[in-house]
């Protein structure tokens, strides 16, 4: 059984659709990667998925459970995490705060998972007591990306973590991205990098105007010239 | 020395007595607005509820605070607190949450506050009638005159027992609210939410407990200041309505939505109301003879008059929102 596995959802804001019919299911120990041009509901995707979108039509399965439409504190609960891609952070908190309000509904978990975030991203135990909002954009992602992990999900939605990074900071979220993977934890992003982004997925599904356009493993994604042409920019 | 005595009593104690209460009652304030995004101007009525359910009690326990050596309405002042902030928690369940749920703007809810306020003064009216009240039982409240150790003193500094308690309990109230708010999970999570409600519900936080929180601790804590003034003076049903608008200066002074520049503004506001109605020519006094005569020979140095008193709070609101709108701690903008 599929870790998530989304049906021709269709949803959007106000009646107004933005999503026409998307397909998408990934298993338990891979990465998804949602690539595409502007607009194509990539990040609408992810928040249907999240519960911040209505799905009108469609279903959404959780292993198997369905969760379209749960509010975001049930899906937390059920093991999903979610990174948006902007105000990501608690900006006046401390970064060891921000991390322990990913845990708010674990709060048994604090401090094993407190070592374990840290492990992942060694730079944040330094910066602990440090307020989130005075720290880079890269080093704000990993407390955004660690915030979500102190819950433990079993799927983590990633909202383009490295939008506005420099390329440095790009490849280290990356090489955290397939760390955390390698913990046995799902991921599920939107990424604007689609050559990287794709070359470390087991699953990439390319979006156009709300519905699936290319649906296959990442390496043949790349290797596919039509995708390439059109959607990776030759 | 008898001047510096002098001082004391009419700007130290009494700047401290008003700043206290600003910085409590603006603390609520600040705490709501920032769960909440709106001006909370109800807050001054659901402080003289507080005192009122004071007076409700200390009328059916008289002699509560007998076995503790303390004036009853002190004993009965946790009670009070509780029942505000089920007031709160209530008022905000009929009225505020139901306009929230419609998405409506932060306008619309300061309106409606300003329903409630008229409402909770009306019907604190209606039972407690609009004259002044006591709340201490018998009427008489213990007045502690310290002598300085100086040659030549003959004023003793002088401090009222409800002034004490005033100064105990504003310092017990503002470490506890700190130690939540560092401390404890939901404190963080109210710091949270303040910071990013919509990153607080996508980590799991239940905002509708966190309003409710707010809710109870702001209305506990307008208890607090409702009884503890009125303790300083008389219970009136008009009493915190006319606080409103130093507590809300106090609240932008320090930066709305910072609970402890609520703290340094209330005190701020409340010294420069006290030392703007301080009459400066006794000060001036011993040092007469260096003075030109027009500075000496006037009786009152005072800024403004004390039926004035109110202009203050009113100019500094004003100069904040011109030249500082964040306030001191740089808060946000109301």
């Amino acid at each position: 059984m599929p870790l998530l596995d989304a049906r021709d959802v269709h949803g959007g804001y106000g009646g107004m659709n933005i999503l026409n019919g998307v397909n998408m299911a990934i298993e338990a120990d891979e990465i998804g990667v949602i690539v595409g041009p502007n607009g194509a509901g990539k990040s609408t995707m992810l928040k249907a998925i999240f519960g911040l979108l209505h799905v009108n039509q469609g279903e959404i399965l959780l292993r198997g459970e369905p969760i379209h439409n749960l509010p975001p504190n049930r899906l937390v609960q059920k093991g999903m995490g979610f990174v948006p891609q902007e105000k990501n952070v608690f900006p006046s908190l401390t970064v060891k705060e921000n991390l322990e309000m990913g845990a708010f509904l674990k709060p048994d978990n604090v401090k094993r998972m407190l070592k374990q975030v840290y492990d992942f991203f060694p730079p944040l135990h330094d910066k602990r007591h440090q307020p989130a909002g005075e720290l880079s954009g890269g080093q704000r992602q990993m407390v955004a990306m660690g915030r979500a992990l102190m819950a433990e999900p079993s799927l983590l939605l990633l909202d383009e973590p490295t939008a506005g990074l420099s390329p440095l900071y790009m490849n280290e979220i990356f090489e955290q991205v397939k760390l955390v993977n390698s913990a046995g934890v799902g991921i599920l992003m939107v990424e604007q990098n689609a050559k990287q982004a794709l070359a470390i997925a087991d699953r990439g599904f390319v979006l156009a105007a709300g519905q699936n356009r290319f649906t296959d493993t990442g390496a043949a994604l790349l290797a596919d010239p039509e995708v390439a042409k059109s959607f990776l920019g030759g | 020395m008898n001047e510096l005595v002098f001082f004391i009593n009419n700007v130290v104690i009494a700047g401290s007595v008003t700043g206290s209460i600003y910085a409590i009652g603006a603390v609520g304030v600040t705490l709501i607005f920032s769960i909440m995004r709106f001006a909370h101007f109800a807050h001054g009525d659901m402080m003289t509820f507080g005192a009122f359910m004071v007076l409700l009690l200390t009328t059916a326990f008289p002699g509560a605070g007998d076995a503790f050596g303390v004036p009853s309405a002190l004993v009965l002042l946790p009670l009070a607190m509780a029942l505000t902030a089920l007031l709160a928690v209530g008022i905000d369940k009929a009225f505020y949450k139901p306009l929230r749920a419609h998405g409506v703007k932060p306008i619309v809810l300061v309106i409606g506050s300003l329903g409630v306020t008229l409402m909770l003064q009306g019907l604190i009216r209606l039972f407690a009638g609009t004259s002044g009240q006591s709340l201490y039982v018998d009427d008489r409240k213990e007045i502690f005159r310290l002598a300085l150790p100086f040659e030549g003193v003959r004023a003793p500094v002088v401090v009222t027992e409800p002034q004490l308690y005033l100064f105990v309990i504003t310092l017990v109230a503002v470490i506890g609210l700190h130690l939540f708010l560092s401390r404890s999970r939901l404190g963080k999570a109210m710091r949270a939410m303040s910071d990013n409600p919509d990153l607080a519900q996508a980590s799991g936080i239940n905002t509708n407990t966190i309003v409710a929180v707010t809710w109870v601790i702001a209305g506990g804590l307008a208890a607090i200041a409702g009884t503890l003034l009125s303790l300083d003076v008389t219970f009136k049903p008009d009493l915190s309505f006319f606080l409103l608008l130093p507590i809300f200066a106090a609240t932008i002074v320090g930066g709305v939505g910072h609970p402890y520049g609520a703290v340094a503004g209330g005190f701020v506001v409340g010294f420069a109301e006290t030392l703007a109605v301080f009459n400066w020519s006794v000060l001036l006094r011993p040092f007469r003879d260096s003075l030109p005569e027009w500075l000496t020979q006037s009786g009152n140095l005072a800024f403004v008059g004390t039926e004035y008193k109110i202009v203050v709070p009113f100019f500094i609101l004003v100069a904040i929102l011109v030249w500082r709108p964040t306030g001191i701690f740089k808060g946000k903008v109301i």
